[in-house]
């Protein structure tokens, strides 16, 4: 469902006013990985060795300087690395969810239609869409009196299991988890990986970052180390 | 997805020797909503203006492709044309709601001024499109006969919007939309423009200072200073992994909430 190879990414952060101060921040160097129907990629790591920055290229939200990433799209392969926004939009809404450990707040909509959106931009009937991002909320244990308020106000918890819920309505073919129960309490952890490892027996081709041993024992089928650049700074030209 | 509706081609306008906007290329694809972010004096309107043939470019077209007849390039048009091509096919929401309004009528007038422009003429018909759409921007129904003079702000740029998309028009020019407006207000008009470009499948130009706007609204983003496009890519590409100095700057330069 996804390969990855040579992938490298950097950060260059331009110095405010100097010219020639720029600060070059190798993060990944000539990553590569292969994903299957049905299996669950663990990327383990110390921490800043590039784990998130990994995930983030996967989806097309940063942007890497060489390699390859191809996903497995509409019967087809499909290059992500320097692909027009419009391809990579198309690949998000049908192929590849993402879920991130916080939850960007849309002022004045309510959770159920934060839930909802993704099913009905793929041409679902609002009505069924409604009904699934409500039976999705009720398993991940969001209070029924919550549903049509806006999460801004929820607790972390709630929000991220908003979050999930929105990541799951569309049965993606692929997954990308980025701390899914972090902020979570025991038991609607449990609930979110009981969730998750169906998707995964379901044939959903997951990679993910799981901090919580336990979750990452339930979920991940293999592990992938991501290791420490050799440098870490280094000055660009 | 067959063809772009809308490419620019190397468009430059300048005003007297002090350059606005720099060979600038792009395509618009349908469905598409482009934000066009940068501070101000860094040529975003002024791109707008030109992209929708209110500004003639001293170099480079722009391309339109209409819903039947075929390709135009928007400058080679006679003002009759364009003008009708701007009254159908297209909208344009100003910053300033009382220069896309008329000031003089009423709200029922100014919406049905544009169903008319495609051919509508009962004027049961007309009226009643009118009050539902005044419904859908959450304005009252009793207000449908009294003069945008006497609406707040908020108001009139619901009203505005309302006025430009009652003829479902296929791309709309949108120049600070929620600009000058408390944020209460503005959380209202991004939620009714976000829940409209999802329904018609509306693409879009919108031109903004505001980094949280483009977030929300925007597909896309291209970011201008000095009249220059210094990058573009996918909205969340641009905001959370900046590659050029200017756009980490700005980026930057976002106050947290």
């Amino acid at each position: 469902m996804l390969r990855v190879s040579g992938l490298q990414k950097s950060f260059v952060m331009h110095a405010r006013g100097t010219v020639g101060d720029d600060l070059a921040l190798p993060v990944l160097k000539h990553v590569g990985l292969d994903v299957r129907p049905g299996e669950c990629l663990a990327l383990v790591g110390p921490s800043g060795a590039g784990k998130s920055t990994l995930l983030r290229s996967l989806y097309g939200n940063y942007r890497p300087q060489a390699g390859s990433i191809q996903v497995r799209h509409r019967d087809d392969w499909v290059e992500l690395v320097d692909a027009e926004p419009r391809v990579i939009l198309d690949v998000r809404r049908h192929t590849m969810g993402f879920v991130s450990q916080f939850l960007r707040v849309i002022p004045r909509v309510g959770a159920v239609d934060v839930v909802a959106e993704p099913m009905v931009r793929l041409g679902a009937d609002l009505t069924e869409a409604l009904r699934k991002a409500e039976f999705l909320l009720g398993l991940l244990g969001i209070p029924e009196r919550l549903w049509a308020l806006p999460p801004a106000t929820f607790s972390g918890g709630e929000q991220q299991r908003v979050n999930i819920a929105r990541s799951l309505i569309a049965d993606y073919p692929i997954l990308l988890l980025d701390e899914p129960t972090a902020s979570l309490d025991q038991a609607n952890r449990d609930g979110v990986i009981d969730l998750i490892r169906q998707r995964r027996e379901a044939g959903t081709a997951i990679v993910g970052i799981f901090h919580d041993v336990a979750a990452r024992e339930a979920i991940a089928t293999r592990l992938h180390n991501v290791a420490l650049p050799t440098s870490q700074t280094g000055v660009a030209a | 997805m067959n063809s772009p509706l809308l490419s620019a081609r190397g468009v430059t306008k300048r005003f007297g020797s002090r350059l606005a906007c720099c060979n600038v290329s792009f395509d618009l694809w349908p469905g598409e909503v482009l934000g066009v972010v940068g501070e101000s004096g860094s040529g975003k309107t002024t791109l707008l203006n030109c992209l929708a043939g209110r500004l003639a470019p001293e170099a480079g077209s722009v391309a339109y492709e209409t819903a039947s007849a075929g390709t135009v390039d928007v400058h080679c048009l006679s003002e009759a044309r364009r003008r009708l091509l701007a009254r159908t096919e297209w909208g344009f929401v100003n910053q300033d709601a009382r220069e896309g309004l008329r000031m003089g009528v009423s709200a029922g007038a100014n919406i049905g001024e544009r169903l008319m422009a495609i051919g509508a003429r009962h004027y049961g018909n007309i009226r009643q499109t009118a009050s539902d759409w005044l419904d859908r921007v959450e304005i009252e129904a009793d207000r449908l006969d009294d003069r945008p003079t006497t609406y707040s702000g908020g108001m009139r740029q619901r009203l505005q919007i309302a006025r430009n998309l009652v003829s479902e028009p296929r791309l709309v020019f949108m120049d600070e939309p929620t600009g000058g407006l408390d944020v209460s207000v503005q959380a209202r008009i991004l939620d009714l423009l976000r829940g409209l470009v999802d329904r018609f499948h509306l693409s879009a130009v919108l031109v903004t200072h505001d980094l949280g706007v483009a977030r929300l609204l925007t597909h896309r983003l291209m970011v201008m200073q000095g009249g220059v496009v210094v990058e573009e890519g996918l909205t969340d590409q641009v905001l959370d992994d900046p590659q050029h100095a200017y756009t980490q700057m700005l980026v930057a330069s976002i106050l947290p909430v």
